[in-house]
C-alpha cells in the first residue's frame, strides 16, 4: 500500500459500500413491478448510501492529509490497473453530498415522472453509483470508467424523460462530454508512460518536463472545463438543463457540475503543478468572464430553469477562480462554493420542478404573484435565491468571501472583476424573486407545497444555514488537506 | 486431436450437403444448432492440442486454437441467431456453404506457408461468393451485391497473388518464418515494402479496411441479414488473425510499414466514421462502422510486441459480440427478412425494452464508451500504439470517437426517444431473450473483468 493511502479502519469496504449500494438497490427494482415499491426501494436505497456516507464523514480523520479509509484491490494487473478506492478532504464532502441529493431526486420524481418509472429509478441510482465512484477512485482508469459511465444514464435521463428539445440537448451533452473525455483519457495514458502506473496518487508531484506538464494539462484542462462548464465551452448547459427532467436537472447542476472543478484540484494541481501556474491567467480571465458573461445572460431570461441554468456558469466561475488563486483561502472557498452551489442551485432547480408541476410552464411570468398564493413555497424560494447571490448569514456568502480573500491576495484587479459579478447576481435574482412572489395580482388556485416537499426542502435548508452561520465544521474537515496542497505547489513553484 | 475441430467443421459441411440431397425430413435449424455447439464443444476441448503437419505448412499452436475457438463461438452464435425459413434459398446448402467458409478460415489460422494461406482463404471466400445472392426477399439487390463481392474478392486475391510472388521472388521460399526473417532485406527496398502490402491485400479486403471497403456497404445491403451477420464478423477474425501472424514473425521493428499502416488506419478510421454519419440504412450504417473498426484494429499491430498482439485479439473477441449483438437486433426487428432503416428503430424501447437495450449497450461498446468491452479493448489498442510512439493515431483515434458517437447514438437516439406511427409490441421467445441477455452480459464482461481473457490472449502471442 502506498504510504499516501490509510487503510480502512472498518471491518468492511466502507467505500465499496458506498459506491454499490445504490446497485443494489437497482438489482432489487429489476425484479419489482409496482410503481410504488419501485420509488420506495429506490429511496430506501439512497437513504441508507446516504447513511453509510455519514458514517463515513463522521470517522473522517480531518487531521490528516492523507487518503483515507483505502482499499485496494488487483484488477488488470498486465496494464497495472488496480482497484483503489480513498478519500481526503477534497472529495469526502462531495461524496455526502451526492449521497444527499440523490435521495431527494428520488422524492422531486415521485409524481413527476408518470412513465417509466422502473427506468427511470434505475438510471437515477446508476448515476449515484458512478458519481460517488467518481470522487473515490484513486486510480485513471477506474475513474475514467466511472467519469464516462455516467454519461449514459443522464443522456437517457435527459433524452427519455426531458422536454420537448431533449434530442438536441441530450445529444448535445453527450458530445460535448465525450468529446473532452477522449483528451482526458489520452493524457492518462501519457501519464501512465511516464508513471509506469495508473495510479493517481503516485502520479502527483512527479518531475515531469514542462512541455509534457503543459500538454497533459491542456488535455485535462478541455475535459473538465467542458464539465465545469467555463466559458467558452458552456454551451450545452442551458440546454442540458432546460430539457432535462428536474432531478436530472438537479443531479446535473448538484454533482456533475463538481465533476470539473474535482478534476482540476485532484488532476491539474498536483499532477501537472508547473503547467498549472503556466495557465493561471487563461484560467483566471476564463473565470472572471464566465462570472460577469453569465451573469449578464441571467438578466435576460424569461425561463426560470435557464435563469438558474446561465447562474451556474457565474457560480462554477466563482469556483473556478478560487483555485486557480493558489492560495488557502481560494481553494477553501472553492470547495465551500462546490457545495453551495450544489446545495442552492440543486434546490433552486427542484424549487421550478415543483413550481412546474403545478402551472406547467417556466415562465417566470406565467408563475408570477405567487406571494399570497403559496406562502411556503414563496418562503424557500426566498432563502435560497438569498443564498444564490450570496447574502450574508447564508452558505455561498461565507464560500464567495473566501474567494474573494483568494483574489484580492493574489491581484486587486481579479477581486474587482468578480466583485462585479456579486452585484450582477444580486441583481438577476432579486429580479427572479421579486417577479415571482409581487410580479402580479391574480387568483389562482394553486396549492402549497406537500408534505414530500417539505421533507426534501428541508435538509437542503438547513444546510444553506448552518453553513452560512457556522461553517467552521465543514472548513476544518477539508483544511488540512487543503493545507497541504497548497504547501506542496509552494514547493515545486520556487 | 490437432485437427479435430477442422475435420469436424468439414463434416459438419459434408452433413448438410448429403441433407441437401435427400428429402427434407429433419428440422434443419435444430440439426444445425446442435451441430454447432458441439462443434463449439469440440474445438474447446482441442485447444490444447499442439503439433506441426504438412512438412511445417499447417501449425497448431495455442495462436491458432484461441482463434479456432473464437471463430466456432460466433459461427454458433450466428447458426443460433439465423431462424428465418424463408430468409435465404436452399436452406440445407446456405449451412453447407457457412460451414465451408468456416472451415477456410479455421485453416487459414492455422497456415503458415503461402500456398496453404491462398488455398485456405478461397476455400472461404468461394463459399461465400455462393451465399450472398441466395437471399430471397429482393431479386436485384443480392445478385448486384454477389457480383461485386465475386469481382472485389476475386480481384483482391489477384493482387494478393501477384505480392506473394514477389515474396517468393525475394526470399525464395513460400514459409512465412523464411519470408519474415528476409523482412529487413525487404525493407530496405520500396519493392519489398510494396511487396508485402500487396500480398496482404487479401486481408485488408475481409478486414473492409481503407482503400479496399468499397464492397462492403453494397454487400453488407444486399445480402440477407443472416448472411451480412456471417461477412461482417467471422472472416474479419481470421484476417486479423494472420496479420497477427505475419507481426509475431517479424523479427525487426519494420518502420516503413508502420507508416503504412498509421496512414491505412487514419484514413480508415475516418472515412469509415464519417460517411457513418449519414446512413439511413442499418447494415450500410454498421458496414461503415465496420471500416472505421478496422482502422482501430490496425493500430494494435503498429507496437510489433505482445501488448499490441493481445489487444488485437481483445478487441477482435469484443468486436464479435457486439457486432453480433447489432445484428441480432436487425434480424429480430425484421420478421419477413426486409432491410432495417434507422428510422425503423423508432418506439423501439416500447415495443421491445430489452431489444432496445441490446441495441444501446452494442451501440455504446461500438463507440467505445466505459463500462462496455468495447472501451477496454478500444483502450488497450490506445495504450499499445501510444507506447510505440505513434502518438498522432492515438489522437486521431479519439477523435474518431467522438465523430462515431453521432450515429451511434443515433441508434439509441431513435430507439428511445422517438415514437413510432405502428408501435406494436415485438414479442421475443424465450430464447431469443436469453440469446440478448448473453450479449448484454458477455459485453458487460468484457469491459469490467478483462483480466482472464487478457492472460489468456497474451499467452497465446
Amino acid at each position: 500500500m502506498s504510504p499516501v493511502l490509510t487503510m480502512n479502519p472498518f471491518g468492511f469496504p466502507i467505500l465499496s459500500t458506498v459506491i454499490f449500494l445504490p446497485l443494489v438497490g437497482v438489482f432489487f427494482i429489476l425484479f419489482l413491478r409496482d410503481e410504488r415499491k419501485i420509488k420506495g426501494v429506490a429511496f430506501v436505497a439512497g437513504l441508507l448510501t446516504f447513511l453509510v456516507s455519514l458514517v463515513l464523514f463522521f470517522s473522517f480523520d480531518s487531521g490528516t492529509p492523507l487518503f483515507q479509509f483505502g482499499e485496494r484491490l488487483d484488477w488488470i494487473p498486465a496494464y497495472h490497473i488496480s482497484y483503489v478506492l480513498g478519500v481526503d478532504g477534497i472529495s469526502i464532502m462531495l461524496i455526502v453530498l451526492t449521497a444527499m441529493i440523490s435521495p431527494l431526486c428520488v422524492l422531486c420524481s415521485w409524481k413527476a415522472i408518470a412513465t417509466r418509472v422502473k427506468e427511470f429509478m434505475v438510471c437515477i441510482l446508476l448515476m449515484e453509483m458512478a458519481m460517488i465512484g467518481v470522487f473515490c477512485s484513486l486510480d485513471f482508469i477506474l475513474f475514467y470508467v466511472f467519469w464516462e459511465a455516467m454519461l449514459i444514464p443522464m443522456y437517457l435521463l435527459i433524452a427519455v424523460w426531458g422536454g420537448p428539445q431533449k434530442d438536441y440537448a441530450s445529444l448535445k451533452f453527450f458530445i460535448y462530454t465525450l468529446f473532452g473525455s477522449v483528451f482526458l483519457l489520452v493524457a492518462i495514458i501519457a501519464l501512465y508512460l511516464a508513471n509506469g502506473t495508473f495510479s493517481i496518487p503516485e502520479a502527483m508531484f512527479k518531475a515531469y518536463g514542462f512541455q509534457f506538464q503543459c500538454w497533459v494539462f491542456l488535455a485535462f484542462a478541455i475535459a473538465f472545463a467542458i464539465k465545469v462548464p467555463m466559458f467558452p465551452f458552456h454551451t450545452w448547459l442551458p440546454a442540458a438543463h432546460t430539457e432535462a427532467p428536474t432531478a436530472g436537472s438537479v443531479l446535473l447542476a448538484s454533482i456533475l457540475l463538481k465533476m470539473g472543478t474535482y478534476g482540476f484540484m485532484r488532476f491539474c494541481l498536483p499532477i501537472v503543478p508547473q503547467a498549472s501556474f503556466y495557465f493561471t491567467p487563461m484560467m483566471v480571465v476564463l473565470s472572471i468572464v464566465a462570472i460577469i458573461y453569465g451573469g449578464f445572460v441571467c438578466l435576460g431570461q424569461t425561463d426560470m430553469k435557464k435563469l438558474i441554468a446561465y447562474s451556474s456558469v457565474a457560480h462554477m466561475g466563482f469556483v473556478t477562480l478560487g483555485i486557480f488563486t493558489f492560495t488557502v483561502y481560494g481553494f477553501m472557498g472553492a470547495m465551500l462554493q462546490m457545495l453551495n452551489h450544489g446545495v442552492t442551485t440543486g434546490a433552486l432547480f427542484l424549487m421550478v420542478g415543483i413550481i412546474y408541476e403545478r402551472t406547467h410552464s417556466r415562465e417566470i411570468y406565467d408563475n408570477a404573484g405567487l406571494g399570497k398564493l403559496m406562502p411556503a413555497y414563496v418562503g424557500f424560494l426566498c432563502l435560497f435565491t438569498f443564498s444564490a447571490f450570496a447574502f450574508p448569514g447564508t452558505n455561498s456568502f461565507v464560500g464567495e468571501l473566501y474567494v474573494l480573500i483568494g483574489a484580492f491576495a493574489k491581484s486587486k484587479t481579479t477581486g474587482f472583476f468578480a466583485v462585479v459579478g456579486v452585484v450582477v447576481a444580486a441583481a438577476y435574482m432579486l429580479r427572479l424573486l421579486k417577479q415571482i412572489v409581487w410580479g402580479r395580482d391574480d387568483e389562482r388556485d394553486l396549492k402549497d407545497l406537500n408534505i414530500r416537499e417539505w421533507v426534501y426542502l428541508l435538509p437542503l435548508a438547513v444546510f444553506v444555514l448552518w453553513v452560512g452561520l457556522f461553517p467552521r465544521p465543514f472548513i476544518r474537515i477539508m483544511e488540512n488537506t487543503l493545507m497541504h496542497l497548497q504547501m506542496q505547489l509552494n514547493r515545486v513553484s520556487q | 486431436m490437432t485437427l479435430l475441430p477442422e475435420l469436424y467443421m468439414l463434416l459438419f459441411s459434408v452433413f448438410f450437403l448429403f441433407l441437401s440431397l435427400g428429402k427434407k425430413k429433419m428440422s434443419v435449424f435444430a440439426t444445425a444448432k446442435i451441430l454447432a455447439l458441439t462443434g463449439f464443444a469440440v474445438t474447446l476441448v482441442c485447444s490444447g492440442a499442439r503439433g506441426e503437419l504438412f512438412y511445417w505448412a499447417y501449425r497448431v499452436d495455442f495462436f491458432s486454437q484461441v482463434f479456432k475457438v473464437l471463430l466456432s463461438a460466433g459461427f454458433t452464435l450466428m447458426i443460433f441467431m439465423f431462424e428465418k425459413e424463408d430468409e435465404v434459398e436452399n436452406l440445407t446448402e446456405y449451412f453447407m456453404f457457412l460451414g465451408f467458409s468456416t472451415l477456410g478460415l479455421m485453416i487459414l489460422v492455422s497456415s503458415v506457408e503461402l500456398i496453404s494461406i491462398v488455398v485456405s482463404l478461397e476455400i472461404s471466400s468461394f463459399s461465400l461468393y455462393a451465399v450472398v445472392p441466395l437471399r430471397k426477399a429482393q431479386t436485384v439487390k443480392q445478385l448486384e451485391a454477389a457480383m461485386k463481392y465475386l469481382f472485389f474478392g476475386a480481384i483482391s486475391t489477384g493482387i494478393m497473388l501477384y505480392g506473394m510472388g514477389y515474396l517468393y521472388g525475394m526470399a525464395h521460399s513460400t514459409y512465412l518464418a523464411d519470408v519474415m526473417t528476409k523482412l529487413p532485406q525487404f525493407l530496405t527496398n520500396p519493392l519489398g515494402v510494396l511487396a508485402i502490402i500487396l500480398a496482404l491485400t487479401a486481408f485488408f479486403f475481409k478486414l473492409s479496411l481503407f482503400p479496399f471497403h468499397f464492397w462492403a456497404p453494397d454487400i453488407y445491403e444486399g445480402a440477407s441479414d443472416a448472411t451480412t451477420t456471417f461477412i461482417a464478423t467471422i472472416p474479419k477474425i481470421a484476417a486479423a488473425a494472420l496479420l497477427i501472424r505475419l507481426a509475431m514473425l517479424a523479427s525487426v521493428e519494420p518502420v516503413p510499414l508502420a507508416t503504412v499502416i498509421v496512414v491505412l488506419a487514419a484514413f480508415s478510421m475516418t472515412l469509415g466514421n464519417l460517411v457513418g454519419l449519414v446512413q439511413k440504412d442499418m447494415k450500410r450504417l454498421l458496414a461503415y462502422s465496420g471500416i472505421a473498426h478496422a482502422g482501430y484494429l490496425l493500430m494494435g499491430l503498429l507496437s510489433f510486441n505482445r501488448e499490441g498482439n493481445a489487444a488485437i485479439i481483445y478487441y477482435i473477441a469484443v468486436y464479435l459480440f457486439m457486432n453480433l449483438a447489432c445484428f441480432y437486433v436487425v434480424m429480430l426487428i425484421s420478421r419477413r427478412g426486409e432491410n432495417v432503416s434507422v428510422n425503423d428503430l423508432s418506439g423501439l424501447s416500447r415495443r421491445s425494452p430489452l431489444l432496445a437495450l441490446t441495441l444501446a449497450v452494442a451501440a455504446f461498446s461500438l463507440a467505445g464508451i466505459p463500462p462496455t468491452g468495447g472501451f477496454t479493448g478500444k483502450f488497450f489498442l490506445f495504450v499499445s500504439a501510444f507506447e510505440a510512439g505513434y502518438l498522432a493515431i492515438v489522437i486521431i483515434a479519439a477523435v474518431n470517437t467522438v465523430l462515431s458517437i453521432f450515429y451511434y447514438l443515433n441508434l439509441v437516439r431513435v430507439s428511445y426517444s422517438r415514437e413510432s406511427e405502428d408501435p406494436q409490441p415485438l414479442h421475443l421467445a424465450f430464447h431469443e431473450k436469453a440469446l440478448c441477455y448473453i450479449f448484454n452480459l458477455l459485453i458487460l464482461f468484457l469491459g469490467l473483468l478483462p483480466f482472464g481473457l487478457l492472460d489468456l490472449f497474451r499467452r497465446a502471442v
